[in-house]
């Protein structure tokens, strides 16, 4: 199998979106790459829902005067928001959309360990979602994304449960997609696959896959002891039985911090194909890269208190997470110095994806550093509750998660359809995304340093100014979405057909045909070279 | 064949690491608690009945075993044995859930069920007056930690219900019993937590009358 193969008319060939027809074959299919397909169509219409949500509260944000919702009505905004968005976008992402469908091809497998397990995880997730949504249109939730107690338990008149209840289910959705992946990268990998060979994608996936396999059960139990207490109104939370309210905030960050790592290590996977294939160069220390994702999910585990340097918790304590936090910086830049070490000298070309790479090594750089002001426990004690945190928090997720995962969806957008998006656009949109972000977000940091507090729909007039530099980013920032949305849509029907590797990629999934049969691969393939053995392009024999 | 047994026990074993930190959590904050009020803690304890609590610890151990004995008789291919220890395996386990009813009977009758308005009573001369409060807390946890437990329970009554089925249709033998296995990994680790919930619920009281 030649890894460079342009054969257009492989599009009329028997492939996975071919291979049936009907509604019943897409809800009843064990395909990892169509289930990865339906994750992509759920997880869109929930983010496009959680972004309806932000809208409105940049819109509020406007104007200094609380004048377009009530206080009660925006609470609900920036809470469906953050539930819309974190538990049913960032968390499910790109493990669910991309780690599905390409997990299986660049391991050599047919299929992941339990393709009906997979199926149910879909599933499971469409039950939670309806959950979240019905909180939605029954009259909202008040309380924030992460449920605080004893407001959550005892004060809020708002259907609390019924959201919860929607988290904890999309929890086990998680659980099982983190379940299969880490049976699948252990049991599957083909012939010559040694853990040492993996893509620095998969890698990425199987750490996060651990910490949704340790981390989502304690948030389950978390959430169920919230609904328990609100249902009977006593449970062990209950400050007016001697219950300790600020436990609750350990249990619920024991898992939410790990969880941001959830969200952004396999969007640092994305990265790692993504700048070697553009660089034309192999990895910079890929053993650095593979071993800094385990000790992001390692280290991940031990900072969670770092969100309560305020809450009451024991000075010392607070110590203990400050400095821990800071460890956790380490892996995240050893990876960004090996990203930017792959493109030393490499032969850059600017596509689109790699336009995406270089907005996220910005961005999570800055989002990152802003993390290390936080985690300084006299620095957080200053900007707690304020638009600092709120920036720094977007800047990792928005301008990381967010970025890598639009960069990993153009770079496999080929794969998945066939077809080529519009490059123009694309950079045109990639571009749009970097300005927009940057206005949206780094007001709020200058925002939140001189004091705004977050969660208000009203503020100070001197604000004003910045806020509305916010919201006009915002507005270009939506608009940087939206436009991939309709030439991905496009080029469903008129985009060029692609050929099998229209990047001159590495990696066993870019050998299949595109898109690729229902089993991937006709014979299961041999490995024979390390990933990324761009340098070797000329004697390269991969499967 | 071999990488399907493979892949599906370790799936299971994932799968046991997650119901590890889902229990996890109750366990971890029953320790704050019990750090944090342990006399109250000690005199609550006192309103469990350890009798009945023994009891079912007996009766899960022997569940343990048949569960034991099943899988050995799927690996063998004896399809008799294998229905009958399945058949024993769901008796022990309904037995535990009968049990367990007639104990929650108890503590409703005696108002020791702080979730539900009117059947919380604190008086007598085992319940000190300054563990009101906290003595709550600590039967929130008994009924949450053995409900979950009992859910799990039933969980493992519709598992064994489906073997039976697959036994009796003789599904199982010497080459493939992957399912007997998974499902006998899953019983064991449900009887497991009552092992640890036991002491931790009915026996923190009665220590200084055992020494």
């Amino acid at each position: 199998m030649s890894t460079v193969l342009q054969a257009p008319e492989t599009i009329e060939t028997p492939n996975y979106l071919n291979a049936e027809y009907g509604w019943k074959s897409w809800l009843f299919t064990t395909d990892h790459k169509r289930i990865a397909v339906l994750y992509l169509i759920s997880i869109s219409a929930m983010f496009a829902l959680g972004g309806i949500f932000a809208m409105l509260i940049r819109l509020e944000l406007l104007t200094p005067q609380g004048d377009l919702v009530t206080s009660d009505t925006y609470n609900k905004f920036f809470t469906m928001h953050g539930v819309v968005m974190i538990f049913f976008f960032l968390v499910p992402s790109i493990p669910a959309t991309l780690g599905n469908f390409l997990i299986p091809m660049m391991i050599g497998a047919k299929d992941l360990a339990f393709p009906r397990i997979n199926l149910l995880s879909w599933y499971i997730y469409v039950a939670g979602a309806i959950f979240a949504l019905a909180s939605i249109v029954m009259g909202g939730v008040d309380t924030g994304w992460t449920f605080y107690t004893p407001f959550s338990t005892t004060y809020s008149n708002t259907f609390v449960i019924t959201a919860a209840t929607g988290v904890f289910i999309a929890g086990f959705s998680s659980i099982l997609t983190g379940l299969n992946f880490i049976v699948t990268v252990h049991k599957m990998r083909a012939p010559g696959m040694t853990w040492g060979r993996l893509p620095l994608f998969v890698w990425a996936n199987y750490a996060t896959a651990l910490i949704q396999v340790l981390g989502t059960p304690v948030l389950a139990i978390t959430l169920a002891l919230i609904a328990l207490e609100r249902g009977f109104h006593i449970g062990i939370f209950d400050p007016a039985i001697g219950g300790d309210p600020i436990l609750f905030q350990h249990m619920f960050w024991f898992y939410s911090h790990p969880a941001v790592y959830i969200m952004i290590l396999p969007g640092m996977g994305v990265i790692s194909e993504l700048v070697t294939c553009f660089s034309r160069k192999g990895i910079f220390g890929y053993s650095f890269i593979a071993g800094s994702s385990l000790g992001i999910a390692i280290i991940g585990f031990l900072v969670w208190g770092h969100h309560m340097f305020v809450t009451g918790m024991s000075m010392y304590a607070g110590l203990y997470f400050s400095l821990l936090s800071m460890f956790v910086a380490v892996p995240s830049a050893i990876k960004v110095f090996n990203w930017t070490a792959t493109m030393y000298r490499g032969s850059i070309s600017y596509e689109t994806p790699m336009l995406y790479v270089f907005g996220f090594i910005g961005l999570f750089t800055i989002g990152g550093l802003t993390g290390l002001f936080l985690a300084t426990l006299g620095v957080d004690v200053h900007v707690t509750d304020t638009y600092f945190v709120v920036a720094h928090f977007h800047y990792v997720m928005v301008g990381g998660m967010v970025v890598a995962y639009l960069g990993g969806l153009h770079f496999w957008w080929p794969k998945i359809t066939g077809k080529m998006y519009p490059e123009g656009w694309g950079k045109f949109s990639a571009l749009l995304v970097f300005v927009g972000f940057n206005l949206t977000f780094f007001p709020q940091f200058i925002l939140g340093y001189l004091g705004q507090p977050r969660r208000y729909h009203a503020y100070a007039p001197e604000f004003q100014v910045l806020n509305v530099m916010s919201t006009a980013g915002a507005s270009v920032l939506g608009l940087g979405f939206l436009i991939p949305l309709i030439y991905f849509l496009w080029s469903l029907r008129y985009g060029k057909a692609a050929g099998n590797n229209p990047w001159g990629a590495k990696g066993l999934e870019w050998t299949t045909q595109s898109p690729p049969t229902t089993f991937n691969f006709d014979e299961t393939p041999i490995v024979t070279e390390e990933a990324y053995a761009y340098a070797k392009h000329e004697e390269a024999h991969v499967g | 064949m071999a990488q399907q047994f493979d892949s599906a026990t370790f799936g299971m074993w994932v799968f046991l690491l997650t119901e590890i930190m889902f229990f996890g959590g109750m366990f971890g904050a029953y320790t704050v608690y019990r750090t944090m009020y342990p006399e109250a803690f000690a005199a609550t304890s006192n309103f469990m009945n350890p009798a009945f609590g023994a009891a079912n610890t007996a009766v899960l151990i022997v569940s343990s075993l048949s569960m034991a004995l099943a899988v050995r008789a799927a690996h063998l291919g004896q399809q008799k044995v294998l229905q009958l220890m399945l058949v024993a395996t769901m008796i022990f386990g309904a037995a535990f859930l009968v049990i367990k009813g007639f104990e929650y009977h108890e503590h409703w009758v005696d108002g020791k069920v702080p979730l539900i308005a009117g059947h919380w009573v604190w008086d007598g001369p085992n319940a000190p007056p300054q563990f009101a409060h906290q003595a709550q807390i600590l039967f929130c946890f008994y009924f949450f930690m053995t409900g979950f437990h009992a859910i799990h329970m039933l969980v493992g009554l519709g598992i064994m219900t489906t073997m039976l089925i697959m036994a009796r249709k003789g599904t199982f033998g010497p080459t493939y019993y992957t399912p007997i296995e998974v499902s006998g990994l899953y019983w064991h680790f449900v009887d497991i937590v009552w092992i640890f919930l036991f002491p931790l619920l009915y026996l923190i009281g009665h220590t200084k009358k055992l020494i």
